[in-house]
Order: structure tokens, then sequence, then C-alpha cells
């Protein structure tokens, strides 16, 4: 393995062959905004899933699959998450070593993984060694990894441009919203079924309702399969080469829009990504409101298996016990007797519930306390937070040391941020989002896609915000109603409340009507074809233009290396032979004759032949073969019957200086008069002006033969 | 069967794609394949699935009327055969148009008449049955050499992107059951494109590269009738017909409660072939004297090959194996035929040479003449000691003492046919 790596690290390594950790980079940072405000006050990956931070799940999956070393990268809150990290029972677990790596200038993941090459320069231990498993903080999951790093590694010794290999899962999108029970939007994925290789990564063209493949990524190729029923897991087995990668492209962000993409679509570095598929296990990432509600649920149905809430894999000692219907309870969980727990329910420690309340499908923390009549349906309470009596507390989402006043009712949707309260009788409309913390006005437009990075830890706990707006949290309640995803009514797509009825019934109609709008979308290839010639027509316009540029540049006295290295790159660029440039050079040269003032054709000529004499040196560099010669007297053919009409009396005139000069061949010029002689008759014209040349040339030919 | 399902089969004209084997007086139909008209394959095939019923759309009036006349003769007590013309310009869904009126049947099968294949067409029929369908495609794996398989290692990608014009681009769900996506390599423009609403219902499709639409389709009468007539444009059934039928399946499937359209995928072991160019001809005719002697119904010597009782061969003669001699045909002395077929009554001199080519009937070949990889049409005459390599030689043609020809195509100066759309 050791011979694979790259040469800068492979020197140290080349002693050190026997065992290579198992490593895997861990970013405690999503790097989006979905889910302020919360985040605004601890890092997402300290959000606690069922009771426990979710980071601990994410920790606890990758030691029980076998990774030996975790670096985890912190950025937003960096603080919160090393201190919880050092004092877990992470940093004591034998055989695992935890690295924490702070940064506050990243705003990316692709920011993250180069801050971490630099890293890997910098220092000679505790750094990433070969290929290692990229996951972010929030990933919830059991599948083993052995095999698939196995897999990636036996395919990187086959062929060293397969750099990641990714996890994907079947989850098709419902057909209604159109987005999976994730909260994801539609994904479409291209696999070449023969070999697991991606070919295509991206969304689908809702413009046109269609899915659009290039098709030369079906070329050479048995088939393509089409995948719009595949998730990204988010889980990637790495080469040391995807950090160098990232730190050469210095424009890529994010992980797949910027790199897998990137990679997909450069086809001269040739790299290549491969997919890896699982079935039974459990993989998946909580990157909104939805997912976390979807995820909280599969836990608690134990799809996570052996990651469940009684199997203790974090800090608390509480011990937990399992009753039917997925019913659990802390000890030290007091629940009256006249409250009605349902099932898929988590009550944490030291929670309270008062009597006649109903508890069914959610999770409440540590340390609650639960009125009387309260109804909590389908929501998520985290530590400390008091419910007062007769509030209906439906599909939300509560974080710690919220109060919930009398008689209150939070409609489905609904996200109250750390220490809100809630007034009296007061009803929190769906969707709404409240924050003790204001709602930054200003749009920084820098880090729109950052989590709110603050370097002053949580200091908002000592601060009352009495200013509150009322309205927003009813008559003594205490907070600030976060509007700015408000604003689009895409909301119910990734909240955590369930898809209303009525929401329901107006997708249903519209994909009604989207369907009878199945017109024929035919193919209009024609039209197509008709705008690709344009392009390409365009395309040489533009290159003999530049070309032009250049030549007019040696004339004004820029060195003539220069020049041809120019027009050379613009060959390569243009993806040109040079003939081409042989064409358009010529056609300058002409064009520079044309410019200079004259009044006859005698003199035309005269300045012609001066232009030729002075820049063969230059146009020879062009002229590689016989082919090249025979597209300048094409080239000059052409140009006589557009543009530069005045040359055409001149035509043979300025063909026998170009064979004087040495420039084009005697053979050049017979293969170009027995080409045109079987074209027309129209286009003969020069053929038979040059007729007399061509008969001299043959003579001096046969005289030559003679003599030999 | 018979009355469930009526038969069209579409048959051609005087492609221009086999000039010059084709001609006014041998149209593609009757063209030999293993000293048998083409057309002869489809029918056995359909009497031997008891299709009874079937319709023959010519292109072009003259070979219509030669079409006719053969299966009058051949098929008067098999099968139920109608034969008509539609001019030589038609397309494949013109032709369909142009019967629409005698179909009376729930279902419709639509069979290219340039098939040669083993394929049960009852299977494909009750299969389509079965299932309601709205269509069903067979689909054929596509044999080696004339695929990517040949050579997938180190290709440049403009032979890649040749390969994939020649081939069709078929989608299907990952049983192979449902078609979902239908085109032809060239007339795709820079994408695939499926739509969005269909892989929505799909989840996910396989796009193959390696399958060949074999040009045979189980239609519900209804909606290809539909279909037609609301596009009065298309002319291709393969082009055009089929392609929409396939996109639009949705909506069938709501209102006509029917399945939407499926695919019959052939067993790798099954022969299948079109004979839609010269190089096919001649594959096809090599395949059918040889692997797939059994389409051809003769009994094979031997020696692995069929040389008819009345015809006559010289001393030190030699004739290998995969071969066909037809009916009066005579060689003379020392000659030497491998992994040909030669028609009925030609008169081969001595020490001529066929190898891995056609040689139609009332051929003459003199003495000394080496036929290789060519196709002779019938009349032809060949003087002494010609030499052919890579040649199509047209009907009637003569070739004079010594010639030598390599990779052209031989015809007596006629009209070229201007059926160009036809069967494609």
């Amino acid at each position: 393995m050791a011979a694979q790596r790259a040469g800068r690290r492979g020197q140290e390594m080349a002693d050190d062959e026997a065992h290579t950790p198992l490593q895997a980079i861990l970013l405690a940072d999503s790097f989006t905004q979905r889910f302020r405000p919360i985040t605004m006050e601890r890092p997402k990956v300290l959000l606690p899933l069922v009771g426990v931070p979710m980071i601990d799940y994410t920790l606890e999956w990758l030691a029980s699959a076998g990774i030996e070393e975790v670096f985890v990268f912190c950025c937003a809150h960096a603080k919160q998450v090393t201190s919880y990290l050092k004092t877990s029972r992470w940093k004591s677990q034998p055989n695992f070593k935890l690295t924490c790596i702070q940064s506050d200038d990243c705003v990316s993941a692709g920011d993250a993984l180069r801050s971490i090459d630099q890293r890997n320069v910098v220092l000679c231990s505790s750094k990433v060694l070969g290929d290692f498993v990229l996951v972010s903080g929030d990933t919830v999951s059991n599948m083993p990894l052995k095999e698939v790093i196995q897999e990636h590694k036996a395919r990187r010794t086959k062929d060293k441009l397969a750099v990641m290999t990714m996890v994907v899962k079947r989850c098709k999108p419902s057909p209604l919203t159109h987005q999976t029970r994730l909260g994801n939007e539609e994904l479409v994925l291209a696999i070449d079924p023969a070999t697991k290789q991606l070919l295509h990564y991206g969304a689908p063209n809702k413009q046109r309702q269609s899915i659009l493949l290039d098709k030369n990524l079906l070329a050479g190729r048995q088939g393509v399969r089409l995948h719009l029923d595949m998730q990204d897991c988010h889980i990637d087995i790495c080469s040391p080469e995807v950090l160098m990668l990232f730190t050469d492209n210095f424009d890529y962000q994010q992980m797949r829009r910027d790199f897998v993409r990137g990679l997909l679509s450069d086809e001269i570095m040739g790299n290549k990504v491969y997919t890896y598929e699982i079935f039974e296990d459990y993989a998946t990432r909580i990157d909104n409101f939805r997912a976390y509600d979807v995820v909280s649920k599969d836990v608690l149905h134990r799809w996570t298996y052996p990651i469940v809430p009684e199997v203790s894999f974090s800090d608390s000692q509480a011990t937990v016990n399992l009753d039917r219907c997925n019913k659990y309870r802390e000890q030290g969980a007091t629940v009256s007797r006249n409250a009605l727990i349902g099932e898929n329910t988590f009550l944490g420690q030291g929670t309270t519930i008062g009597s006649h309340s109903k508890i069914k499908n959610s999770v409440i923390g540590r340390g609650c306390k639960i009125g009387e009549n309260v109804v909590v349906e389908g929501s998520y309470i985290w530590d400390n937070v008091t419910i007062a009596d007769n509030v209906q507390v439906i599909q939300s989402i509560i974080c710690d040391g919220v109060l919930v006043k009398a008689g209150a009712r939070l409609e489905p949707g609904v996200v109250l941020s750390f220490k809100v309260t809630i007034g009296e009788n007061f009803t929190v409309p769906q969707y709404s989002k409240i924050s003790r913390v204001p709602e930054p006005t200003e749009q920084d437009s820098s880090d729109e896609e950052l989590e709110y990075a603050d370097s002053t830890g949580d200091d908002s706990g000592g601060r009352i915000y009495i200013s509150a707006n009322k309205v927003q949290v009813g008559q003594d309640g205490a907070g600030y109603r976060w509007f700015k995803d408000a604003v689009h009514d895409e909301e119910w797509k990734q909240s955590a409340a369930a898809i209303s009825g009525e929401k329901i019934k107006e997708l249903m109609a519209k994909q009604e009507q989207e369907e009878d709008d199945i017109q024929d979308v035919d193919v209009i290839p024609e039209e197509k074809l008709l705008s690709d010639e344009e392009e390409s027509v365009d395309e040489d316009d533009n290159f003999e233009k530049e070309v032009e540029e250049n030549f007019k540049r040696a004339v004004n006295g820029v060195k003539l290396e220069n020049v041809v290295l120019e027009v050379n790159s613009l060959k390569l660029g243009y993806n040109k032979a040079f003939s081409d440039c042989a064409g358009a050079m010529f056609r300058a040269m002409l064009n520079l004759a044309l410019e200079t003032p004259h009044s006859t054709a005698a003199e035309l000529l005269s300045t012609t032949k001066q232009v030729i004499s002075k820049w063969s040196t230059l146009f020879r560099n062009f002229l590689k073969s016989e082919d090249d010669q025979i597209e300048v007297l094409l080239k000059f053919e052409e140009l006589c019957l557009e543009s530069a009409s005045e040359f055409s009396p001149l035509f043979s005139k300025v063909v026998e200086e170009l064979y004087d000069k040495d420039l084009v061949s005697e053979e050049a010029v017979m293969s170009w008069a027995s080409e045109k002689a079987g074209a027309e008759e129209a286009d003969k014209v020069f053929l038979r002006q040059c007729e007399s040349f061509i008969k001299w040339l043959n003579e001096a030919e046969e005289e030559e033969s003679e003599e030999d | 069967m018979g009355d469930e399902y009526q038969v069209v089969v579409v048959a051609g004209g005087s492609s221009k794609d086999l000039f010059p084997l084709v001609s006014k007086d041998v149209p593609k139909a009757l063209l030999p394949i293993g000293n048998r008209p083409l057309l002869s394959y489809v029918l056995d095939l359909l009497e031997d699935s008891n299709l009874n019923n079937v319709s023959v759309v010519v292109a072009g009036h003259e070979s219509g009327v030669r079409v006719g006349s053969w299966i009058a003769e051949a098929y008067h007590d098999r099968l139920q055969v109608e034969v008509s013309t539609v001019s030589e310009e038609s397309g494949t869904a013109d032709a369909l148009r142009s019967v629409a009126h005698r179909l009376s049947s729930e279902n419709v099968l639509v069979v290219s008449g340039d098939m040669v294949c083993d394929v049960p067409l009852g299977a494909i029929a009750s299969s389509h049955k079965r299932q309601r369908a709205g269509l069903t495609a067979l689909l054929c794996p596509r044999t080696p050499g004339e695929g990517c398989e040949a050579s997938a290692g180190g290709v440049g990608t403009k032979e890649k992107a040749k390969q994939l014009a020649a081939a069709d681009v078929i989608g299907l769900d990952s049983a192979r059951h449902r078609l979902l996506y239908v085109a032809s390599g060239s007339q795709l423009g820079k994408e695939v494109k499926v739509p969005l609403c269909l892989m929505r219902e799909a989840g996910q499709v396989e796009l193959h590269t390696d399958l060949l639409d074999a040009h045979l389709y189980a239609f519900n009468r209804e909606l290809m009738l539909e279909a037609l007539e609301r596009n009065e444009k298309f002319k291709s059934i393969k082009r055009d017909l089929v392609p929409h039928i396939v996109r639009s399946q949705l909506k069938h499937g709501r209102v006509e409660g029917t399945l939407s359209c499926s695919a019959y995928v052939a067993g790798k072991a099954r022969y299948c072939a079109r004979v839609n160019t010269i190089e096919a001809y001649g594959d096809i005719n090599r395949d059918v004297a040889g692997d797939a002697i059994y389409l051809t119904g003769y009994t094979v010597s031997g020696m692995n090959n069929v040389i008819h009782p009345s015809a006559q061969t010289g001393a030190k003669t030699a004739i290998g194996p995969q071969c066909i001699i037809g009916e009066g045909s005579e060689l003379g002395e020392k000659c030497s035929v491998k992994r040909s077929v030669v028609g009925r009554h030609c008169r081969i001199g001595s020490n001529v040479k066929v190898i891995n080519s056609v040689v139609m009937n009332h051929v003459t070949l003199e003495d000394g003449c080496l036929v290789q990889n060519s196709v002779i049409c019938s009349n032809v005459y060949l003087q002494e000691r010609v030499t052919l390599k890579d040649c199509q030689v047209g009907c009637g043609y003569v070739i004079g003492v010594g010639a030598e020809h390599r990779s052209e195509a031989l015809a007596k100066k006629e009209k070229m046919p201007i059926n160009y759309q036809f069967l494609q």
C-alpha cells in the first residue's frame, strides 16, 4: 500500500508497511444553516438525538466498525465541541484515538479538507496516512466499514485513479412531494452496473421535465444504470489524493456540488468515483429537521440496532428500560398514574409527567416538567424543559430550558430554540422558529452557507430579552420569531411536521396536471444539431481571430518565439491541427497586406510578396507537412471567393511566390491540383489560373528526372 | 392465437442500403438467404406460432407484384396472407396506416420482413397479452463483433461514439420486463433524455447499448392506431411511433388500464438478426449455412454442409463445411468452396475458389476465378481469371477476362432506388 501513497508521504511510510491504522475524518460542522436558529447557540453535532448528542452516534459507529483513529474537525462552536469531547469517554477508549482539529476560518468542507492537508504536511505524527473514511458528525449508521474499505483498496491497487468510493442506499422519493423521506431533493445518479463507477451526479432538469444524461457516457459501455431512487449516505472512502485534489482546486467548496461533479466532468485527470450500495444496513445523515424527525423515529424503531437507546454508548449513566411498543424510560423518570404514555416514546431521567397528559411518538429529555392535561405528539423535547398545564405540542422541536406556559399551543413544524418562553394561551403558528437570539438582519453574503461561527461560546444564557416581541411569543413570553426561512413556501418540505392533508391534495392535483401536460415533448434534433453547428462555426471564427491578433502582435514587435508559443497553445485550446493554424496565419498575412494602402492590383501583389517574405520564418513554423501546405492553398482559394476577392486575379502569382519562398512545395501544389481536378467547373477557376504554373512545374520535374 | 392476433409484415421494397443486391427485379423480401427468400424465414416463423392472419406490405408496385406471386405459390395452403403495396417513398408507419382498415383484432403483431430469427413469436404474443401491455418489443442481445464487446479495450473516443451511433439505447427496469426508453444511437442528440415522471415512477432505468431492437412489436391495436392517427408526421415505426408510445406510457397506463410498455428479451442462445446492410447480408448467409443451419430446414451432410443431390462436382473439387450448394449447380475440377452459399443452376468452371461469399442463382464463373468476401447476384457472368475481393456484383453484370476488383459495388447502370426511409 505504501507504494501508492503520494511521494511526499511515501518515504516516511516505506518502513512502516506492517500496519496502517484505519482512519476517519469527521467534520463536526455541516457548513449549512438548516438547523438555525438552534445552531446559533450550540453546534449541530451536539444536538441530542433521542437523548444522545449526534456526534456520539457517529463515533460509536466508527469505533464499532473498526476505525482506529478519528480526526474531528471543528469549526463552528469549536470550543463547545472540543470541550465536550475532552470529557467524553472517547478520550479513554482503548484502541481508539481521537484528535481534534480546530479552525475558525473555514466556511466549507473544502476549506476543512484543505486545512487538514496543510496540517498533514507540517506534522510528523498523528496525521492522515492512507485511505480514510470521510463522514460528517451528524451521521447515524450501523454499516460495517471493513468490506467497503477493502473493496476500495482493492480497486485502488488496480487503478490509481479510483480516488473515492461513496456509499449509497436505495430510497425512492415520494411521487408526490418529489423528495425522500429524509427531506432530500431528488438525486439522479448514473452508475455503470458492471464496475459500479459513478458517471453522473446531479438533479433532474425540472424545466424540461426530464433527466438528461450525456450520451458519451454510454459510449463504450454495455449499459448504464440511471437512478432516481438512490440516496447518498454521505459516507465516503477517500484516498489521500482527495485531500490533494482539494488543495489543487482551491475553488472546490462542497463535497458533492464541487468535488464529485468536478471529478466527473474532468476527463483530463481521469479520476474516478465509485459507489458501494448497502441494502440491510442503516446509514444516513441528518441535515434538516425532517431528517431529524425521521432518524429519531428510526432509532426508536430500532432500525439502527445495535445503536439504540437502551445500549449505553454515551456518557449518561442512567439505565434505560424498554417496554413493548418501543416505550423507553430512563431510570428516574416519574410518570403520573393517570398519564398516558403511548408507543414510540423516550422519557429521560428526572422528567416528570403530570396526570392526564398524553405522550405519543415523542422524545422527552432529562429533567423536564410536563404539567397536567398536556398533549405531546410527534415532538422532540430536549432537557430541562418546562411545559405547564393544558399545553398542546404537535410535531415540534423544543430545545433546552424552554418554558411553555399554560394553555399554549404549538402547531406542527414549530422549533423553539434554547430558553424561549411562550406566553399563556398563546398559539404558535405552524413552521415558526423562535429563538432568544434575534435574527441577524444584514445578509452576510460571504457565509451564506455557514453555521454561525461565534467564537465567544455560549454567553446568551445570562441575558434576558425583555424586549421580545409579544405578538410573536405571547404575553410574558421571551424570544424572537425568525422569518428568514419562512419567506419561501418550501417550508413544509424540511420541517419536522408531517405533510398536511391539504398539501397532499394540492400536490396530487398538481401531479395530475403535470401528467396531462406530458405532451410530446418530442426531441427536435434538427434544431439542436443546427445550433451545435453554429457553435462550431463560431469557434472557428474565434480561433482565426485570435490567431490574427497574435500575428498582429508579431507585427508590432513581439518576439517570434512567443507568438509561435501562443498560437500553439491556441491550437491546443481549440483542438485544432497545424493545418488550421497555417490557414489562419495565412489569412492574417493576407489581411495585413490588404490593410496596407494600395491602388492597383500590381501594388497589392508587391506588398503581399513583401509580407510573405518578411514573415516566412514565422509562417514556416506551422507548415509541418504537405497537408498543411495544401490547407493553405485551399484556404487561400476560399478567401479569394469570399472575404478577400481582391486577391482572386493574383491567385496564381501568390502561389508562385509561396513556391519560390519554399513555403509550399511542388508536391503540395500538385496534389492540390489533382484534388481539384475532380471538382465542379465553377470550382476550377483558380485551377485554370494556375494551369501554366502547374504545367511549368510538371515540365521542370520531367527535366529533372531526365537529368537523373 | 390466430383470432386474437393479426400480423403485419413490413417487407420493404428495394432498399438503398442493400444496393446493388436489390433491384426492381429482386426486391429485398426475395433476396436469397441460404438459397431461400428472406421473407420465408419470417412467414415460416409465423406459421410455426400459428399466427395465420398475415398482411404483407411491400413498398413499390413492381416489388409488390413479385412478392405477391411468390407468396401465392409458396404459401397458398399454409397461411392466410394478403399482400398490399405502398409507394416507394413511404415509411414503415405509412405502411401500417395503409393496412389499418383491415385490422380488427385486439392486438397486432408488427414484424419487419428482413428478420431472420428463431425466437418463438407465440411466446412474445402471449407475454404481451398476459401483461395486457400496450406495446411489447422484442430485444435481442447483440451478437459479438457487431457491438462494443468485441473491442472494448483501448478504442478511441471517436470509435466509441461511432459504435454508439450504430447501437440502440434501450432503457429497461431492473427486472428487464418494462420498457422505459428507446432511441437509436444515431437519433440521439447530445443527451439521453428520460422523462422525469417516468423516472419517478420507475425509480431506476438501466440504459442498455448491448441490446438490439429486433423490429418486432406487439401493439394494442387501439393504442397504435390512435397514436398513428394523432401524429400524421410519424414516418417510421421504430424511430417515431415506438418512442412516442414508450414516452407517454404513463398516460396510456392510466386511461387504458393496460400495464405499459414491456420488453421481451430473447435468450442469449437465440438467433436473431436483420438483413439491413450488405455486411449483415453476408454474415447472415454464413450463419445460416453454419451454426444456424436449423433455420433453413435443410438436412446437413456428414461433412457439415448441404449439397443438393442434383448438384455436380468435378474431380478434386473440395466443398468445405458450412457451405450450401443449390439445385442443379455444376462445379468443375479442382475447385474450392469454403464457408459460402452457391445458388441454383450456377455453372462454375475449374480451378475456381469461392471463399466466404454468396453466389446467387444462374451465375457463371469461368475457370480460374477467385471470389472472396463477396456477394454475386443472379445471372452474373465472370469470365476467366477474374479476382473479386470484398465486392458486390449486381444482377446480370459481366466482368471481363482477368479483371481484378477490390471493395467495389459493381452494377449495371440503372436508376438508383430512391427509397431511403423504408425500413429504418
